[in-house]
């Protein structure tokens, strides 16, 4: 049996007198979507915000495996979870470049390489064509992902000025510009309508099956994720209650009493 | 079409004319003053009287062009801009006050006439002022020709010395918003000690050049390479400071350049300075003296032309102008290449750039470094210049002026602050015989514009990379 792309053991976030996230263990695979539910307030950005590096771990051990090799995120720093450990993530209030164009977002994703490229800043200055070619192959990158998207033709547009959906896939394809082995998506369908909601669900389900990149996805309203999810990890104040596919998950007593004990509207 | 103010408005302008009364009677109209028992009171009346007099017709003025009645807006607005240049008013001030208001409201009266009575609301005026802005900046290419032109020729257009000084000052300034840019501009950290990386680089080009008997060529970027390490040290307390604390602490940082200066009397000079800092030559060929003292040619022997303490001050002016282009096309390319759009990034979302790998205690350290080497360079153009440093030169003042410079001109715009050296340097030079009201002025400016334009004046972003080219479509949106 090979190793699964993320292990998440005896994870526990403390905020003060709070537990934020309480003893969570759980596994993500490779070619898999996981979804983490719960009802608001159950933990699930302080999981993703301990899985890249944003808050240091109370307890536990963090493991991700790929073929760049294993890493311990729970000692890593932001930045190297993001640029070594190739984990790529979104923000539940969207994060980006407002005042930079859209091509600058994605070109901004693929620093690393384009500074090699640009021999640390000689190159760039002096505009070689080791750096020209790497600029172009860059911006082809950053292309693909706009048309993936299906934002080809707002590349120059400020990132600031999308209209809200967008923003949202603008942000997905940013992190996937970094040539990520693990996507974490915080609530990427908050706020979107039925049609571009199930155009998201798409995009993910292709992220999974033609770019080799495990997908973690949170979600607080159940309906959506069930017909992308192959595995769903469900959270309540913190604790993990269940776990298992979709229909597993549907069904389970305790996951029905957390929804519609805290969150009766979410399920109206 | 009335021919009279309306009763608000005369009511208006009464109020105005009370309040200033009030306020005036005491600031201007006593007066304190040395007498043989002590300390005496003057009064001042007739200052008062017309400087309330002239608050009231400005006041007319505007209130009559809000009120589109032009008749009475136009002659109170030029009694007051002729009561500047003819009325024996009794204070200098006055004459000035009277001058500026009367211009404000000649042209606030002229805009409402252009708008035929449409009153200009901030927002609109902001917009207009956008749209101005956005031409200019577009614009860029050409602008920076047409000036390149200028700056070129000026030394043989104005040999004049007066007019070298102001530019070789105006250059040093540009060169050093510029630098500072990087650092603010573009990395968006708010540094309020530029001052010192000016000041390492213009003591350690006097220290080499007069200790290590170095000439100007190779000290010059000895002097960048030093200052880029003063910024190196900088950089490492306060790369996890953020706002406020990380401007306080380059504050600080300034001072203590100074304060080391100040007392480290046996390498610097202490309060003294440094006297007879070599001057440049003539890239090593020869010396701009009368009778060289040393191996060299004389500079006007070698060209066979007549001897003139002017071709020294040429010299410097096409030293620091090339300076100042070198910093330019850095910047320039800096701003386009990976690391300048990090910088960027980082201005624009600090934790948005770490969730994609960016290190930004390197991205930090690198805009300090870099942005330290130019204000270096600055430092030892200065130093050469002058013939003489001491720690006076580096004070807060430079800093907050450098700064000055870069908020006003729009942030991150190297057009922008071209124009704002020029406003912040060159105009207070121009009118030197304002004396005392220039510094006022230019404060009154300062408050205007971040009324009126808070992000500068050519505050609109150039994005550093287009896929579907200059007009490509949803550019703009
Ligand atoms: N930085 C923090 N400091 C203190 N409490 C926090 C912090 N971040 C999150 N919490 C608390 O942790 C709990 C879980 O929050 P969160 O992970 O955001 O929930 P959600 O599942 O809705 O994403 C909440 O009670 C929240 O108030
Ligand atoms: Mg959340």
């Amino acid at each position: 049996m090979t190793t699964p792309l993320l292990h998440v053991e005896q994870l526990t976030m403390k905020f003060g007198g709070l537990t934020a996230v309480d003893a969570v263990s759980f596994t993500a695979e490779r070619h898999d979507i996981t979804a983490i539910i719960g009802p608001n307030g159950a933990g699930k950005t302080t999981l993703f915000n301990c899985l890249t590096g944003f808050y240091r771990p109370t307890s536990g051990a963090l493991t991700l495996t790929h073929d760049l090799g294993e890493y311990l995120l729970e000692r890593m720093e932001g930045h190297q979870i993001a640029h070594q450990a190739r984990v790529a993530r979104t923000f539940q209030n969207i994060r980006l470049f407002e005042g930079m164009t859209v091509l600058e977002n994605l070109l901004v994703a693929q620093h690393h390489k384009l500074m090699r490229a640009s021999s640390f800043l000689i190159g760039g200055i002096f505009k070689l064509p080791s750096y020209r070619h790497a600029e172009e192959e860059a911006v082809m990158l950053a292309t693909k992902w706009l048309e993936e998207v299906g934002m080809a033709d707002k590349a120059d547009w400020l990132a600031g000025n999308l209209p809200y959906g967008d923003q949202r896939r603008l942000e997905i394809a940013r992190a996937m510009c970094t040539d990520p082995r693990m996507l974490c998506l915080d609530e990427p369908a908050a706020g979107l309508n039925p049609r571009e909601s199930a155009e998201l669900n798409q995009l993910i389900k292709n992220i999974r099956d033609q770019h080799g990149c495990g997908v973690l996805l949170i979600e607080h309203d159940m309906s959506v994720v069930m017909n992308i999810s192959d595995h769903v990890v469900v959270l309540d104040y913190g604790k993990k209650i269940a776990e298992g596919t979709a229909d597993e998950v549907r069904n389970n007593p305790d996951v029905i009493r957390a929804y519609l004990g805290d969150d009766e509207e979410e399920e109206a | 079409m009335s021919w009279r103010l309306s009763h608000d408005g005369l009511r208006e302008v009464l109020m105005v004319m009370m309040v200033a009364m009030l306020l005036l009677l005491p600031m201007v109209g006593l007066r304190t003053v040395d007498s043989s028992s002590g300390l005496g009171i003057d009064l001042h009346i007739a200052a008062v009287f017309w400087a309330v007099l002239l608050i009231g017709l400005g006041k007319k003025s505007l209130v009559a062009a809000r009120e589109n009645i032009p008749v009475i807006a136009y002659p109170a607005a030029c009694v007051m801009l002729l009561s500047g240049f003819l009325a024996p008013l009794p204070t200098g001030f006055l004459e000035f006050f009277a001058l500026a208001g009367g211009f404000i409201c000649l042209t606030n009266a002229i805009l409402m006439t252009l708008r035929g009575g449409r009153p200009i609301s901030k927002n609109s005026f902001g917009e207009g002022m956008d749209v101005v802005a956005t031409k200019i900046q577009a614009a860029t290419p050409q602008v920076a020709w047409v000036m390149f032109a200028i700056v070129v020729a000026l030394p043989f257009v104005f040999p004049d010395r007066y007019v070298l000084d102001v530019s070789i000052l105006i250059l040093t300034y540009i060169m050093l918003g510029w630098g500072l840019n990087i650092i603010v501009g573009l990395a968006g950290l708010l540094d309020l000690g530029y001052v010192a990386f000016y000041a390492v680089g213009a003591y350690s080009y006097a220290l080499l050049a007069i200790n290590f008997d170095l000439s100007f060529w190779v000290c010059l970027p000895l002097a960048g390479i030093l200052a880029a390490f003063g910024g190196l040290l900088l950089g490492f307390p306060v790369l996890r400071l953020r706002g406020d604390y990380f401007a306080i602490v380059t504050l600080g940082f300034g001072e203590i350049i100074r304060v080391v200066l100040i007392n480290w009397y046996q390498v610097t000079g202490g309060p003294d300075g440094i006297n007879s800092v070599p001057r440049p030559s003539f890239f090593g060929l020869a010396e701009f003296t009368r009778r060289p003292s040393g191996d060299l040619p004389a500079f006007h022997e070698m060209f066979g032309l007549d001897y003139s303490s002017i071709h020294r001050i040429i010299f410097l002016y096409y030293l620091i102008l090339v300076l100042a282009l070198v910093v330019n096309f850095l910047s320039v390319r800096l701003r386009k290449m990976p690391i300048g759009r990090a910088w960027e990034a980082m201005r624009e979302d600090e934790i948005a750039c770490k969730s994609l790998g960016l290190n930004r205690t390197n991205l930090k350290l690198m805009a300090f470094m870099i942005s330290a080497t130019f204000g270096g360079f600055a430092g030892a153009f200065f130093a050469t210049k002058q013939g003489f440093i001491s720690p006076e030169s580096f004070t807060f003042i430079e800093s907050a002026i450098i700064l000055a410079i870069v908020v006003l001109g729009g942030m991150g715009s190297q057009l922008g602050i071209v124009i704002a050296t020029l406003l912040v340097i060159g105009l207070p030079e121009i009118f030197r015989d304002l004396e005392l009201y220039r510094m006022l002025t230019f404060g009154i400016g300062m408050v205007l514009v971040m009324v009126w334009r808070p992000r500068g004046l050519l505050a609109v972003r150039e994005p550093s990379i287009r896929l579907h080219g200059l007009h490509g479509k949803g550019a703009k949106s």
